[in-house]
């Protein structure tokens, strides 16, 4: 982990009020697994002190070679202070602080499994970074990817060039009308990854029960890399020996079924 | 230059983290050496274990935040076990907070952990406004405090800092009370209760309704309670309030400080408490300052 100022090379709006921001620095090194996070300061990387908090964007894809990581996050929102963060520039330097956490485990996914990946909204991102690992790994994988409406829908073709990609839509405005859950009886699959809002992980914790399946949690933090206790989240088991998980630096990737959501 | 030395803690710089910004130590310890520090406060240990509230436990405020985790630690013994061992291997200071929500918790607590060789004072926390039992409950009223002092100085064996609660209305009378009662020095000040509510749920934001103020935001009220309670007592005051860089140290040990510690500041940049203690020294160069204890209290002393 190392706090950086990234350049920013790329910033685009590429949904309506979602942004793609490509930064460049050293800290793409130390990236380990995908859906690892980064801590941004959004006020950029003076004495500013509101917002005073960083604001956890999870990695969306990151390439080594050219030193460069993208972040996909949502502007606006209630009080959320990324809006802040669309004024920056190509050329401009953003305060990051990363990689943080630990992501998705790519290789509990034996080669030649079928994984199937699911992502709902701005939880969608990290999982680019992971069916690339996966498909890399020779690994087929399906998307199964849910917006609110057509406006919010990214990535759609990026998914396609790696495996099938199914885009649902709640109001049905674009791809399949529904919910990312409707479809899962008709995937075949040996794993599954998700990352998206909590009632869509609660909902595939209950139906993938005989498969092995990963989920990303979101949570309010305040330091990212677990000392200030922010952003616990309890076990589902009274029986170990913490009784909670933090899901700055324990997660944010869990095994389905190990922490309450 | 920047040596400053307070009952049970020799500092070799008056900068340290704040209780509950540091947990124990681990994560900081893993970024740089924690022995650069002039201590480390580590987070409250209550006898038993507690889980804390439910999140959200933090909730962002203009230059602030509030937070309301609710005493999470492992309990003492556990800390003994698995935290000061750790601690006792550097050579930096250890400032232990401890809590309670009876008065017999915090007597067993104190036994406990000031026995410890890694332990050079304890910090007891009479102002956590999160909790629903104790805490500070044992901070508003002056006797009530001050009868807590005095029991857990009578079993202590390493010197006590009381730390005082802002969310009072005469802090002197306070302040005068634990120091009649024995405390060795204060620490001042915790966090101010406030609230936030989400206009689209309409609720509060936190789970626990109520939460802690912290950040740049409450360092005026920090700042103006060192310097009146400073000119009524003669025990040291660790400040502590929104500090994030070496002017803010300048300035609380002009308002009566003799040492410093960080708390949320560290969220935001996790690397804070080293670039404070690198930049203290050229800036008391600047200020034409040979040794950072004659600025305590300049700006109310004649």
């Amino acid at each position: 982990m190392i706090q950086e100022d990234m350049r920013v090379m790329a910033h685009e709006e590429i949904a309506d009020h979602i942004f793609e921001l490509k930064l460049q620095g050293q800290m793409v090194q130390q990236i380990t697994e995908p859906g690892q996070f980064v801590h941004v300061r959004i006020s950029g990387k003076t004495d500013a002190v509101a917002p005073l908090l960083r604001r956890p964007i999870s990695i969306c894809s990151a390439d080594v070679k050219s030193r460069t990581l993208t972040l996909i996050y949502r502007s606006g929102g209630l009080r959320t202070g990324t809006e802040l963060l669309t004024h920056t520039r190509t050329g401009d330097t953003v305060d990051v602080l990363g990689p943080l956490g630990h992501g998705f485990p790519v290789s509990e996914a034996p080669a030649p499994a079928r994984a199937l990946i699911i992502g709902g909204g701005v939880g969608v991102p990290p999982l680019y970074g992971l069916s690339q690992a996966l498909a890399k790994r020779g690994i087929q994988v399906t998307h199964v990817l849910g917006f609110r409406s057509a406006k919010d829908v990214f990535y759609q073709t990026n998914f396609e060039e790696l495996g099938k990609t199914f885009v649902m839509t709640e109001d049905g405005t674009y791809g399949r009308c529904g919910r990312v859950t409707d479809l899962l009886e008709t995937v075949p699959f040996d794993i599954a990854y998700a990352c998206g809002p909590t009632p869509m992980l609660r909902a595939l914790e209950q139906t993938i029960t005989d498969k092995p399946l990963f989920v990303s949690l979101e949570q309010r933090m305040a330091c990212g890399i677990g000392a200030c206790m922010a952003c616990v989240t309890q076990t589902t088991d009274p029986n170990d020996a913490k009784g909670y998980r933090r899901v700055c630096c324990d997660g944010p990737v869990f095994k389905a079924r190990e922490v309450e959501l | 230059m920047i040596e400053v030395h307070l009952p049970g803690l020799d500092l070799k710089n008056p900068v340290m983290p704040a209780s509950g910004c540091f947990a124990f130590g681990a994560e900081y310890g893993a970024l740089y050496d924690l022995n650069e520090l002039g201590a480390v406060t580590i987070k409250a240990a209550t006898l038993q274990p507690r889980f804390g509230n439910s999140t959200p436990r933090v909730a962002e405020t203009p230059s602030g935040m509030l937070n309301a985790i609710g005493l999470q630690n492992p309990g003492a013994d556990q800390i003994i076990k698995n935290e000061l061992p750790r601690l006792e291997k550097q050579k930096v200071p250890v400032l232990a907070n401890i809590a309670g929500s009876e008065v017999d918790d915090y007597i067993a607590t104190a036994k406990k952990i000031s026995r410890h060789p890694a332990v050079n004072a304890l910090e007891l926390n009479i102002s956590c406004p999160n909790v629903k039992h104790g805490g500070i409950q044992f901070g508003t009223v002056p006797e009530v405090a001050a009868e807590l002092t005095y029991k857990v100085k009578a079993v202590s064996e390493k010197p006590v800092y009381v730390k005082l609660s802002p969310n009072v209305t005469d802090i002197v009378a306070m302040a005068k009370a634990v120091e009649a009662a024995g405390a060795d020095g204060l620490s001042m000040i915790n966090t101010l209760l406030g609230m936030r509510i989400d206009l689209h749920t309409q609720k509060p934001v936190l789970a626990n309704l109520t939460g802690g103020l912290s950040g740049p935001a409450i360092k005026p009220v920090a700042i103006r309670m060192i310097y009146e309670v400073s000119q009524k007592v003669t025990i040291p005051i660790i400040g502590m309030g929104g500090i994030q860089n070496a002017d803010d140290v300048i300035e609380f040990f002009l308002a009566g400080a003799s040492a410093v510690a960080v708390g949320t500041a560290n969220f935001v940049d996790p690397f804070v408490c080293p670039k404070i203690i690198k930049e203290l020294p050229e800036k008391l160069n600047t200020m034409g300052v040979t040794d950072i204890n004659e600025l305590i209290g300049r700006s109310w002393k004649k």
